[in-house]
């Protein structure tokens, strides 16, 4: 229990709470990191998603494709891009980018894909067009797992986000690479803690994002399924 | 820009190459070994006991939001610098996949089924292990899949703090900022994921020879979505 009181008593610290590596600078970092490549990966995995959710073209390949990114390992994604292009920030984002294309993109063809037919044919018998079936049929019907796939997403990357560190940037890994060069294992304790609270907060954030943003109507037909 | 290629590395380190791959191979399997011994008796127990569920999914879905490098490191104190740092979070991880893949297919056994079972006099039990457990298999083999890939995935995460498997490869090219080990390495861990996914429905279609006779009435659902991916 001694290195849990170290570690309490390392958070206690002042020195720990101010200047360019005290924890409020570290997390803006962490969390500076993770939403931007969230952001981009977003981008790119939504509107490819609902493309094919709705058109039903190259679902195979999504599909296949995003089980076979599952298989590539992000330390050596991030260990080539920093062999080829150096350190900095792109280099970094790149692998926590294709770390969360897979789950956003293979939840939003899946929330597309299985929207009731029925519903479907009603939408076009109404006479809307495609792109209105889309947007106010097969979105919010499919909102609960998109919003799951973002919060895979998230979680993934708020978590990995950490190995940023070790090829010399900053965020809350720095914690865990420094305490573990130093010897010092209080601090990668601190570190540790320190992300665990991250990507829980992570998912708390995206749960209640869900209860805000999901019709109340496809809300319950969740429940009761 | 470091774009060094060197077929003679890869020739001069078959030997560390093996010794690698045997390591990342079983620090990867076995958590899922262990996941799966767990998952099943405790998926049974919440389909059984319908209350438990709920309480059951949040803690795994509490688990599986853990970061594993945070994980690793709180474990050092305990395990060491030994594969059971690498192990125990692992099996955390794959048992919090597995175990909603074992309700989801116990629950898919259709009601005629069952009702068939019980008609013919199969027990508790027996309907358990004859007919409900294998109607579930290609439920569950989905979510042994996800897990078995995450984890040979995840196993290199442990070598950033010293516990060797193909990530020590990343780990040399870094510090060396050499690219050969990092490809080598990338492509062994892609080739074990998908040799470990291949064996799995191999595995699948040995044990579901009914889904395979053309006359079967509709598939089980996998329902990808379902699965943390």
């Amino acid at each position: 229990m001694n290195i849990v009181s170290r570690a309490i008593n390392w958070f206690g610290e002042a020195s720990q709470w101010s200047g360019s590596d005290g924890i409020p600078a570290r997390v803006g970092e962490h969390l500076y990191y993770s939403g931007l490549s969230l952001l981009i990966a977003a981008l790119i995995a939504l509107p490819l998603g609902l493309y094919v959710g709705h058109t039903g073209r190259g679902a195979f390949l999504a599909v296949n494709s995003a089980g076979a990114a599952r298989a590539l390992p992000t330390v050596g994604l991030v260990g080539l891009t920093v062999v080829v292009f150096g350190i900095g920030l792109t280099p970094t984002l790149l692998p926590l980018v294709a770390l969360a294309i897979p789950p956003i993109l293979v939840n939003t063809y899946a929330g597309v894909r299985q929207v009731d037919a029925q519903l479907r044919d009603a939408a076009n018998g109404m006479g809307m067009t495609g792109s209105q079936v889309l947007f106010q049929v097969e979105l919010p019907v499919a909102l609960p797992l998109i919003v799951l796939g973002l919060r895979t997403a998230a979680v993934q990357i708020v978590s990995t986000a950490t190995i940023a560190a070790y090829v010399g940037l900053g965020g809350l890994g720095r914690y865990i690479f420094d305490g573990l060069a130093r010897r010092e294992y209080e601090v990668m304790i601190g570190g540790a803690v320190l992300s665990v609270l991250l990507a829980l907060g992570t998912e708390a954030l995206f749960v209640g994002i869900q209860r805000l943003i999901v019709s109340p109507g496809v809300r319950q037909r969740a429940l009761v399924k | 820009m470091t774009w060094d290629w060197r077929w003679s590395w890869v020739t001069s380190h078959y030997d560390l190459l093996g010794e690698l791959l045997g390591q990342h191979l079983y620090l990867s399997v076995v958590p899922v070994l262990l996941g799966l011994l767990i998952a099943l008796p405790l998926g049974i127990l919440c389909v059984q006991v319908p209350r438990l569920y709920a309480p059951v999914l949040a803690l795994t879905s509490f688990f599986y939001a853990l970061p594993s490098l945070a994980l690793f490191v709180v474990l050092i104190d305990y395990t060491g610098f030994t594969g059971w740092t690498v192990i125990v979070p692992l099996t955390i991880y794959t048992l919090s996949v597995l175990v909603r893949n074992v309700v989801d297919g116990l629950r898919s056994v259709p009601e005629h089924v069952s009702q068939a079972a019980t008609a013919m006099g199969f027990g508790g039990l027996r309907r358990l292990l004859q007919v409900d457990l294998p109607v579930a298999i290609p439920v569950v083999v989905a979510g042994l899949r996800v897990a078995t890939v995450s984890n040979i995935s995840l196993v290199s995460v442990g070598s950033l703090i010293g516990i060797s498997g193909l990530g020590q490869l990343f780990v040399d090219g870094i510090q060396r900022s050499f690219i050969t080990p990092i490809i080598v390495g990338i492509v062994l861990t892609v080739i074990l994921a998908v040799l470990a996914d291949a064996i799995l429905v191999g595995l699948q279609w040995l044990l579901t020879p009914w889904t395979r006779t053309g006359r079967s009435a509709k598939p089980v659902s996998t329902d990808p979505a379902g699965v943390a991916v």
